[in-house]
């Protein structure tokens, strides 16, 4: 036998045991039956199911997100003296006009214990916004969705799996046309 | 986990902040190790940045062919900065096929090309993984060990951190390799060896794994074929170095 033969033996040899290797991990490895998180796990994450919660409006109208299954949902979260959440607010409000025969929920979540819930209704009173202003008068919503910046957004499908966070703003019309667009596929 | 980085009104994306500081130090190392050729670190410059506009704008037009509506209702949100708006996989399609065509165009020698990219591709892995750790994202599988995490809701292997460690050190040996002599191809073959190896390691820690048949994990049987590519590769590449067929390592082109 040639040294260069040699040489491609135990390059051959290295080479098989590293892919037996990686073939027994890969099957060790394998994720067991029902193991996987598969979004069933409650987390403000993408592909988690979207935090329970139970919220009220002003005017005393109840909303609980775990019986808004089956029907697309938009969770944003916003105050009145935040520039982007205020500067995103009407293209929301067409979004809600264009989709909501499509039932698309739009649940405008003011983080009231940083804010005043006189201010954020007086906004949306003077921007003609229609769809649900809850008041997160204990924070208790922003704990639970872990809000770090003003606004936030969660597109949650009809499972009530989150689908899209996004976060920071303005958002454009078109990101969230194009989002409720895949909610809807 | 620290997805933004609240600066006044601004809320800055820390895992695009990450990514972008890992593209310009990749950058800057493969451009200290191409030097002192000048003609290289220029076409170094030149492919990344042509790559990534092309990558970029390819993204984005993805994007606008299959929303055409929600475009057309607001054509100005087709300059929009967010990168919500754009199409990942489309935009790699683009950004490799202007890569391409540049190296044809510029007659570039692929695979030292490759070589040379090899350190920013390095550093890029572990800017993916830093990023992956602020965002929250590719998190590992609940675990009991000492060193795991807390994050959505469970105590989780830190498979974020194991990437970026992994990465980290194939970069020290990308490093080293870029310092000897070796046939074209032979560095960037081995860091995808080794990268796919740590792959492989890693995604088995994985609590988020796209799965196939069998609970099996896609990412490993990917990374699995990587791996035999490249040692396969790395076979050949020897193989015709021995021979003496090949010319020599070209020390002077891109």
């Amino acid at each position: 036998m040639t040294k260069i033969d040699k040489t491609d033996l135990r390059w051959l040899l290295i080479s098989l045991t590293v892919l037996v290797a990686g073939a027994a991990w890969i099957w060790m490895s394998a994720v067991p039956a029902g193991t996987s998180t598969a979004g069933r796990i409650p987390a403000p994450r993408q592909s988690f199911l979207a935090p329970d919660f139970t919220l009220e409006t002003a005017d005393g109208q109840t909303f609980t997100m775990s019986e808004l299954r089956g029907k697309p949902v938009l969770i944003n979260l916003w105050t009145s003296w935040c520039p982007p959440c205020k500067a995103e607010m009407p293209a929301l409000q067409r979004a809600y006009q264009r989709y909501q025969s499509e039932d698309l929920v739009i649940l405008g979540i003011n983080a009231t214990n940083q804010d005043s819930q006189v201010a954020a209704l007086n906004f949306a009173a003077e921007n003609g916004l229609s769809f649900p202003i809850l008041m997160d008068t204990a924070g208790e919503v922003s704990a639970i969705y872990q809000l770090r910046s003003l606004p936030t957004s969660y597109f949650v499908d009809h499972e009530g799996i989150i689908q899209e966070v996004v976060v920071g703003g303005p958002m454009s019309e078109a990101l969230i046309r194009i989002n409720v667009e895949k909610l809807l596929e | 986990m620290f997805p933004t980085i609240q600066i006044g009104p601004l809320a800055l994306q820390a895992p695009g902040l990450i990514l972008l500081g890992g593209l310009w130090l990749g950058l800057s190392l493969a451009e200290k190790l191409a030097m002192p050729n000048r003609e290289a670190v220029n076409h170094l410059y030149n492919l990344t940045f042509t790559a990534l506009i092309a990558g970029i704008i390819g993204a984005r037009l993805a994007y606008l062919l299959r929303f055409p509506d929600a475009f057309m209702a607001n054509p100005f949100s087709l300059l929009s900065l967010n990168p919500g708006l754009l199409d990942r996989n489309a935009g790699l399609a683009v950004g490799l096929l202007a890569a391409v065509v540049y190296g044809q165009r510029k007659n570039l020698n692929f695979w030292f090309t490759l070589d040379r990219l090899t350190p920013l591709f390095a550093v890029f892995m572990v800017a993916i993984s830093l990023s992956n750790f602020a965002s929250g994202g590719a998190f590992g599988a609940p675990t009991d060990l000492p060193w795991g995490i807390e994050l959505w809701g469970a105590t989780r292997h830190p498979t974020q951190i194991y990437a970026a460690l992994l990465a980290a050190g194939i970069l020290v040996l990308v490093v080293r390799w870029q310092a000897t002599k070796s046939t074209a191809g032979m560095v960037f073959l081995q860091f995808v060896a080794w990268s796919a190896a740590a792959m492989l390691l890693v995604e088995g820690f994985r609590g988020d794994s796209l799965l196939v048949g069998a609970g099996l994990r896609l990412a490993q049987l990917v990374a699995w074929g990587l791996l035999a590519l490249s040692l396969w590769g790395l076979w050949s590449l020897g193989q015709t170095d021995r021979d003496r067929i090949s010319p020599s390592y070209p020390t002077e082109r891109v």
